[in-house]
C-alpha cells in the first residue's frame, strides 16, 4: 500500500538538490552501476520512483540512505545528467532532521567524525574510534587490525588542535542557530 | 629548470593513517622541484560525513582553508587526497552562485571569496611537472614490475567538478607509472568503489567490495596495486585479511601509494618512504624486480658474447 502523493516533498527535494526529478524515465543505468546495490534495501533507482511518486515517508526510512557512499557512479552515468548521488546527499539531509537512521552505526560514525572535527579542528582517528566504539557500545569490531596498525606508529595517540578551534566552533554553532541539524 | 610552486593541503589522514603518502608526495615534489607551502592552520574539509550532513556546512568547512589559501595570495592549492580535493572542488564550485556563497560566508568569521582552485596532486604531476620531466628524472626504473593502477571512484568523478582525465578510464597514473619504466597492467576497474569510509561500520560491505578488486589485480598476474586515495589503500591494505576472510583467498597483495613508487624510482631515500607503514610489504616484488633486472643484464651479455 503506498501513501497519497506529497507535493511538498517533490518540492523540496527539486528545489534543495537543484535537480528536475521529472527527466528520470527509469532506464536503471544508476542501479547498475552502484556498487551498493547488493547492500540496499531498495535500489537507487526505485528511490528516484519513490521520490517522483512524492512517497516521503518510504523513500526517509530507506537505509540505502545511509550506505550510498557518494561515489558518483550514478551521477556520472545517467543519460539524462541527473545528479544522482546529489539527491542521495539531499534525501538523507532530510532523513536525518526527521530523526530517521536505520543505519544507527553508520551515523554514530559519521557523528563522531563531525564532533571530532568541531572539536579539535582536524579528525583525531584514534579518539573519533574510541568515542564510535563507546557510543555504539559494540565491542571494537576491528580488533583483528589492532595488531596490524599499532606497530606501524600511524594512529596518533594525541589530537593535533589547530589553533583556530574557536573558528571551528562558531561554524558548527552558527549552523545549528540558523536551524541546521547535527 | 623552473620549478613550481603550490599552497599545499595535506589532509587529516596524512597526519595518521596515510603518513606515508604525506611523506612521500613531498618528498617527490622537492626531487622534481615543485615548492609546497601548507596552507596555514589548515582544517579538516569534513570529508564525507560533513556532506552527508548539510551542502552549506560542508562547503564551510572546505571555504575556511580556501579563504586561508586566498590570504597566501596563491591561486592554487593541491592535495593528495580525492576525498579532500572533492570537498574543496564541490565546495569552489557551489560558491560561484553568490546566494550559495553567501550562506557559506554567514558560518564563516573570514569570508571566501571562492577563486581559490584545487587540484590534486596527482594532476598538477601530470600537467605541471609532465611527463618527459618525471621520466627524465628516474634514477632507478621500475623494469618488470607488474603495476595495476587503481583510481578509486571519485579522483575523476563527477566530471563537471573534477575536470580532470577520463572520468571512465583515467590514465593519469598509467602514465606515470610507465615513465617510471614500470609495465601498467590493464586494470578494468579503476574507478570502482572500494567501500569508502564504510569500514568501520560496515566491515562486510567493504570486505566484498575490496575483495572483487583484489582477486581482479591477482587475475592480471600484478605485483602491486598503485593507488592515489588514503581510503582506498586502508581498505584494500589494512583490512586485506578481512577481505581473504570474506572470499576464502588468502591475499598477498601489495598497495602503495603511486607516489612512493614514484619516490623509489626518483632515487629518494628510502626513510622518507614509508614502506615500512605498508601492511602488506612490498619487498618481495621489489626483490623479484631486482632479481629479473639482474637476469636481464646477464643474458643481454651472454647474447653480446
Ligand atoms: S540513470 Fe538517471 S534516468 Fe536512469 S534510472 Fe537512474 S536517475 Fe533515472
Ligand atoms: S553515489 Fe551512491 S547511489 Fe550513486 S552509485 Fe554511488 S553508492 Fe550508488
Amino acid at each position: 500500500m503506498s501513501a497519497s502523493f506529497d507535493a511538498d516533498f517533490v518540492a523540496q527535494v527539486q528545489a534543495a538538490s537543484e535537480q528536475n526529478l521529472a527527466l528520470c524515465y527509469q532506464c536503471g543505468n544508476c542501479t547498475a552501476g552502484c556498487p551498493y546495490t547488493f547492500a540496499y534495501d531498495i535500489p537507487v533507482n526505485q528511490i528516484m520512483r519513490l521520490v517522483q511518486a512524492g512517497q516521503k515517508h518510504k523513500t526517509l526510512t530507506c537505509k540505502s540512505l545511509w550506505l550510498c557512499a557518494t561515489c558518483e557512479s550514478c551521477t556520472t552515468r545517467c543519460p539524462n545528467d541527473i545528479d544522482v548521488a546529489r539527491i542521495m546527499d539531499v534525501l538523507r539531509h532530510m532523513a536525518r532532521c526527521e530523526g530517521h537512521a536505520p543505519e544507527r552505526a553508520v551515523k554514530v560514525f559519521w557523528d563522531s567524525f563531525l564532533e571530532s572535527v568541531r572539536k579539535h579542528g582536524r579528525v583525531f582517528e584514534a579518539g573519533l574510534l574510541a568515542k564510535y566504539v563507546a557510543r555504539t557500545g559494540r565491542v571494537w569490531t576491528d580488533f583483528d587490525l589492532a595488531p596490524r596498525i599499532i606497530p606501524k606508529g600511524k594512529l596518533a595517540l594525541k589530537p593535533h588542535p589547530i589553533q583556530g578551534l574557536g573558528e571551528m566552533e562558531k561554524i558548527f554553532k552558527r549552523f545549528e542557530e540558523q536551524g541546521g541539524c547535527l | 629548470m623552473r620549478g613550481h610552486s603550490f599552497a599545499y593541503y595535506p589532509g587529516c589522514s596524512g597526519l595518521g593513517t596515510s603518513m606515508e603518502y604525506d611523506s612521500s608526495t613531498r618528498a617527490v615534489c622537492k626531487a622534481l622541484f615543485v615548492e609546497l607551502h601548507d596552507v596555514p592552520d589548515w582544517s579538516c574539509c569534513g570529508s564525507s560525513p560533513a556532506h552527508t550532513v548539510d551542502h552549506v556546512l560542508s562547503a564551510a568547512l572546505s571555504a575556511r582553508n580556501l579563504a586561508k589559501v586566498e590570504s597566501t595570495g596563491r591561486e592554487t592549492v593541491i592535495t593528495p587526497c580525492p576525498s579532500c580535493l572533492t570537498n574543496l572542488r564541490t565546495a569552489g564550485h557551489r560558491m560561484e552562485k553568490p546566494e550559495f556563497r553567501a550562506r557559506v560566508n554567514s558560518l564563516l568569521d573570514t569570508p571566501c571569496k571562492g577563486d581559490v582552485q584545487a587540484k590534486s596532486v596527482l594532476q598538477i604531476l601530470v600537467e605541471d611537472v609532465g611527463l618527459e620531466m618525471i621520466a627524465a628524472s628516474v634514477q632507478k626504473p621500475l623494469k618488470g614490475l607488474k603495476v595495476a593502477p587503481y583510481y578509486g571512484c571519485i579522483m575523476n568523478r563527477p566530471p563537471e567538478i573534477m575536470q580532470f582525465d577520463d572520468h571512465e578510464n583515467p590514465m593519469a597514473m598509467d602514465r606515470i607509472l610507465a615513465a617510471l619504466g614500470a609495465e601498467v597492467v590493464p586494470f578494468p576497474l579503476k574507478v570502482e568503489c572500494c567501500g569508502a569510509s564504510y569500514g568501520v561500520a560496515r566491515k562486510d560491505v567493504v570486505a566484498r567490495l575490496s575483495s572483487k578488486l583484489l582477486d581482479t589485480a591477482v587475475g592480471l598476474g600484478a605485483d602491486m596495486m598503485a593507488t592515489a586515495c588514503p581510503l582506498c589503500q586502508m581498505n584494500l591494505d589494512l583490512r586485506q585479511e578481512q577481505a581473504s576472510q570474506h572470499s576464502g583467498r588468502a591475499y598477498s597483495m601489495p598497495v602503495l601509494y603511486f607516489t612512493q613508487l614514484m619516490g623509489m624510482a626518483l632515487g629518494v631515500a628510502e626513510a622518507e618512504l614509508g614502506f615500512d607503514k605498508l601492511c602488506v610489504s612490498p619487498d618481495r616484488a621489489f626483490e623479484a624486480m631486482a632479481a629479473s633486472t639482474i637476469a636481464n643484464k646477464q643474458s643481454e651479455r651472454g647474447s653480446r658474447v
